[in-house]
């Protein structure tokens, strides 16, 4: 290893460098989590917590080091220490909790990068060449996606029917598949049309809404209201997109945010129509088609689902139920997706997305085909909107707040932009990991912060971003092609 | 330069002008271009010829000026229309100075994007296309054929599955003519096809070009800084400088314009 | 007419501190075409960083009212510009020439994650400080007793967002570093080629843009007293409204773009609904994008072909 006569000037810079970096952390920290601010009965006072400073700004300076080090290409003394941090952590005494997780996350980064260092002998992977390499996976996952897709949805329909799964289990099904279907549907405009909408949401609260007051205030039923809610929000999404689709990109994102805000302040203070902060409850739930309802005592005239199948009732049988709802509805958009990319209209998206100006200029319609992604993604959000009305059976303008949008959006953009499969697995990481571990509950939105800026900087494009042409002039690339083409690219 | 011509020419441009705030990038502009012809606009660097491209094809909206495009018995305005509805109703397609391909996307997704209009119809805004109709089916085999056979032209049938990003600059460049030429127009723009080629791709260029114009029968407007191409395949030049028109005719008048001479060696001599 | 005179008074306060905001997001989208999504999140920021310096100098026995706020100030402005470096070098120069939409995305994060540091380390609850000015001058009186008022915080706020105003312009306009920053704006390429230190330049400019929403952060605690975790979105997102409105990219138009919103909120809020006064700030926003997407004092743009 070159390391072995690196001059001590290195370790001197490399310490200079951490010291720096330890700096910039005290700074950082000092007054935020140095001092905290207490209410008590004589006003605010401040409490000190200067060790969790001081253990901080140490993390960083080790850190730092670790990683010059690992520059300077001394990658094994790093995995060395890093490894007896992460013990350290592991074993010794924290003041919170949050810091042992630094320290072991820390930690483990660092080794991680020392023992890859090692590997490739060389300390860092440019950015092209990391980028190549994901997309391999990412084109080799397309691959498999062939194969996984089926699989997968097997796997999701005979779920309910699992050993393992109870209500917990199938709960956490529906949420995941609603978020599924969100990011399907938000795909649409920013995958494939590269609208980057930044207030998917409010298209959720139009159908969620739509269906809450039709049914409460109407008495209709989820069958009829579940397309009633959909047009609603492809009307809003119409209405939204007349006035901002001439905007250019970061314009656009904003206005999209803005619009989603009002929506959610009109919800809350609306207060004759929507009932304000307080929300509407006893949504009514979905009857098996409008056949039979999921009730242990049906109203006269009305037939019980139990009944109707000859079971004994149990309340489990609505949430398998819904379960299967929104499961359908997710595989629609999904089948809709992959088909309209291989249509005219979602070539367009692409091609829009890749350059807006050449497809004008090819007479293209810029604002309609704008305005399809809309209003379809709209609807998508609109039915999904339904169904989590639904399924809580209580909705109110807190469910729809910003950080949804940026959820969905998080689920598209994480999982690589235009990619089906991208969007499940983000899904699973971003909406499933915290769920299963409910406890850190406090660090969730602070890890989801964090995620998002590493998967950028790490991909910018997305974990999976990869895309295969959608028709062929061969026949499928052999894979002599599929080599002569990474060539070209490098 | 008033001509009695018979028959109406493709193309006639009016008085055009178009400022930016205080510079003046194109002023009182007029020629005209005829069907089958290529007319070749020729100036030095900022002269104002991409802009005027620009206009023509709906990207500014010139400040003074008529552009009147006229064939299959109609004429459109064209200063009065956006960009798309150029493209589509007048048939005007057009090519960019720095190529703007669909990087992501396919060879052959580029040329199907390019019959975007056509295809749309035949999928009944999608509806047709989403329940895979025969109709559709055998719209996209055709719209397949046309870039086939477009590829075939320029040389491309080999890379048709590739990402048109990854390939060679001149590919692109051909590419993006192919691309212009699936929307089946009758006014071409090129806004320098041989910047960056080598000789050979040059001369292959020219023969393309020529073989647009005899054997589709349609007008070609031809930017193009390459004089060995230009003085080799224009029917007629137009001549730009500082946004002014200083010369037009067949190519072998405006070679021996003083004029013409004086815009392009002018500094030279100064210096 | 005095009820009017007092919301003009108001609105113009609250005018001063969007724009000071404002000002952050322009120069930044000036320089480098992005969002800084994360950027009211400093000032967030910064009004804790004040409320904990007020804290902190109020136990120290600091109770001369213009050394504490001069002190606050400048304590306030030095973390909150070490943040704005901070965010700049960790989130968004890796990004620099990456996708449109990443650093957009990684300021996303940037700002979830701030909001939810702030909760963890500060707590979820409205902090409240008794207020350290509360002098007013009564300007003028109604037949039925309505005051109309100015408070000595007004004042100041209104004169320091003045001074700041002309302080940045002139660096703009005069010093080594605006210059540089000009030249980043129109050509970075360029610039780099031609010796200018783009890493830096982008730096500053974020540095300048933190400090100055740290100062509307020490402005905002002292003039409402009240501050929580989340109070960086809306303020952000009215900034950034500001910014456009007054022409992205131009300081005067930031400042113009702040007093606007500052007004039409207070005016919408007095005249006719409290609730309904983001929706009108909002509207705004929708209807400059639409009707002259360049803002008052922008210049116009042309989509290059
Ligand atoms: N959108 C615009 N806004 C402001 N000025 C512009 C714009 N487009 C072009 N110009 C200016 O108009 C003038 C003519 O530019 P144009 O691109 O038409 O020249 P050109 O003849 O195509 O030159 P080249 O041979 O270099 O391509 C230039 O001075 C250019 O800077
Ligand atoms: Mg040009």
């Amino acid at each position: 290893m070159a390391g072995a006569g690196t001059p001590p000037s290195d370790f001197k810079a490399a310490l200079g460098e951490a010291a720096a970096a330890g700096g910039i952390a005290l700074l950082l920290t000092l007054p935020l989590v140095g001092m905290r601010t207490l209410e008590t009965s004589g006003g605010l006072v401040i409490h000190p917590h200067f060790a969790d400073v001081a253990l901080t700004v140490l993390l960083v300076f080790l850190g730092r080091l670790g990683l010059v080090l690992i520059e300077a290409g001394r990658g094994g003394a790093v995995l060395a220490a890093a490894a007896a941090m992460v013990a350290a952590g592991w074993l010794l005494p924290f003041p919170t909790e949050a810091l042992r997780g630094i320290a072991l996350a820390g930690g483990l980064v660092v080794a991680l990068r020392a023992g890859l260092a090692l590997r490739s002998r060389h300390s860092t992977l440019t950015q092209a060449e990391r980028d190549r390499r994901m997309d391999r996976v990412g084109a080799r996952l397309q691959d498999a996606s062939r194969l996984i897709g089926p699989v997968a949805v097997l796997f999701a329909l005979v779920l309910p029917f699992m050993p393992f799964a109870n209500r917990g289990v199938i709960d956490l099904g529906c949420l995941l598949l609603t978020y599924i279907m969100l990011g399907w549907g938000l795909n649409i405009v920013v995958g494939l049309a590269g609208l980057l909408d930044l207030g998917y949401v409010a298209f959720y609260a139009v159908g969620a809404y739509a269906y809450a007051l039709m049914a409460t205030t109407f008495g209709l039923g989820f069958w009829v209201c579940l397309p009633l809610a959909g047009i609603f929000a492809s009307l809003y999404g119409l209405m939204l997109g007349f006035p901002v689709l001439r905007l250019r990109g970061d314009y656009f994102a904003i206005v999209t945010l803005a619009f989603a805000e009002i929506v959610r302040i009109v919800l809350l203070n609306w207060t004759a129509v929507t009932n304000g902060p307080v929300g509407i409850a006893a949504i009514p739930r979905p009857s098996f088609f409008g056949i039979a309802d999921f009730t242990n005592s049906p109203a006269e005239g009305h037939l019980a689902f139990h009944q109707l199948f000859g079971l004994t009732f149990a309340p489990v049988h609505r949430i398998i139920f819904l379960y299967y709802v929104i499961l359908a509805l997710a595989l629609v958009v999904n089948f809709f997706t992959l088909r309209i990319r291989r249509l005219p209209l979602g070539r367009a998206w692409e091609a829009l997305r890749e350059d807006d100006i050449a497809c004008t200029a090819l007479g293209i319609n810029r604002t309609n085909i704008k305005l399809a992604a809309f209003a379809i993604a709209g609807m998508f959000g609109g039915f999904a909107g339904a169904f989590f009305a639904t399924r809580q059976g209580f909705i109110s303008p807190e469910s729809f707040t910003f950080i949804e949008s940026a959820i969905i959006l998080a689920v598209v953009v994480l999982g690589g932009m235009g990619s089906q499969v991208g969007v499940v697995i983000a899904a699973l990481l971003v909406v499933g990991l915290p769920e299963a571990f409910r406890d850190l509950a406090q660090y969730r939105m602070l890890a989801f912060g964090v995620g998002m800026v590493l998967i950028m900087l790490w991909r910018p494009r997305g974990l999976l971003a990869h895309r295969d042409p959608t028709i062929l002039l061969h026949l499928r690339k052999s894979a002599r092609q599929q080599q002569a083409e990474s060539e070209a690219r490098g | 330069m008033s001509e009695g011509n018979a028959a109406s020419p493709l193309l006639t441009v009016e008085h055009l002008t178009q400022r930016f705030g205080g510079l003046v990038a194109v002023s009182d502009v007029s020629f005209s271009a005829r069907d089958r012809e290529i007319t070749a606009i020729i100036g030095p660097n900022g002269a104002g010829k991409t802009t005027l491209f620009n206009c023509l094809t709906g990207f500014y909206t010139p400040t003074v000026g008529r552009l009147t495009a006229s064939h299959s018995g109609r004429t459109w305005l064209l200063e009065r229309m956006e960009a798309h509805e150029i493209a589509r109703q007048a048939r005007v397609a057009r090519t960019f100075q720095n190529v703007r391909l669909f990087g992501g996307m396919s060879v052959l997704e580029n040329l199907i994007v390019a019959q975007h209009n056509k295809l749309m119809a035949a999928s009944c805004f999608t509806l047709a296309g989403l329940f895979g109709l025969p109709s559709y089916r055998k719209a996209e085999a055709a719209a397949v054929e046309r870039a086939r056979y477009w590829l075939e032209r320029v040389g491309l049938v080999d890379v048709a599955d590739w990402q048109a990003g990854n390939l060679p600059y001149g590919a692109q460049r051909r590419l993006e003519i192919a691309r212009a030429m699936c929307t089946e127009p009758r006014l071409l723009c090129l806004d320098e096809p041989a910047a960056g080629l080598n000789p050979r791709e040059s001369a292959d260029l020219s023969e393309l070009l020529l073989f647009i114009r005899d054997h589709h029968a349609i007008g070609v407007l031809l930017i193009e800084h390459d004089m060995s191409v230009v003085m080799q395949i224009s029917d007629h030049v137009v001549v730009l400088d500082y946004g002014r028109k200083i010369s037009e005719g067949p190519s072998a008048q405006v070679r021996n314009d003083p004029a013409v001479i004086r815009a392009y060696l002018g500094e030279e001599e100064g210096a | 007419m005095e009820y009017f005179l007092q919301q003009l008074i108001n609105g113009l306060t609250l005018g001063a501190i969007y724009g000071l905001i404002a000002i952050g997001y322009t120069m930044v989208y000036g320089i480098i075409g992005m969002i800084n999504f994360a950027h009211g999140e400093i000032y967030m920021i910064g009004a804790f960083v004040s409320m904990i310096s007020f804290l902190v100098l109020g136990a120290a026995g600091i109770t001369w009212v213009p050394l504490a706020v001069a002190v606050v100030l400048v304590v306030a402005m030095l973390f909150t510009a070490v943040y704005g470096w901070t965010i700049e070098r960790i989130a968004y120069r890796p990004l620099r020439g990456s996708t449109r939409l990443a650093p957009l995305i990684s300021a996303i994060g940037m700002s979830i994650f701030l909001q939810n540091y702030v909760q963890l380390v500060q707590g979820a609850r409205v902090k409240a400080l008794p207020p350290v000015i509360s002098d007013v001058i009564v300007l003028a009186q109604r037949a039925d007793g309505f005051k109309v008022s100015i408070s000595y915080l007004q004042i100041m706020i209104i004169v320091l967002t003045t001074a700041l105003m002309i302080g940045f312009t002139q660096i703009i306009l005069r010093t080594p570093l605006g210059r540089a920053q000009r030249a980043c704006e129109q050509d970075m390429k360029m610039a780099s080629l031609l010796g200018v230190d783009v890493d830096r330049t982008i730096s500053l400019t974020f540095v300048m843009g933190a400090a100055l929403a740290g100062v509307a952060g020490v402005m905002v605690t002292m003039y409402y007293g009240v501050i929580d975790f989340y109070i960086g979105f809306l303020a952000g997102i009215k900034a950034f409204t500001a910014a456009v409105l007054g022409g992205i990219g131009s300081l005067p138009g930031a400042m113009l773009g702040g007093l606007t919103i500052g007004l039409i909120e207070a005016f919408w809020s007095a005249y006719f609904s409290v609730e309904y006064k983001d929706v009108a700030a909002f509207a705004i926003l929708v209807l400059v994008l639409i009707f002259r997407p360049t803002g008052l004092l922008g210049r116009p743009e042309i989509e290059k072909v």
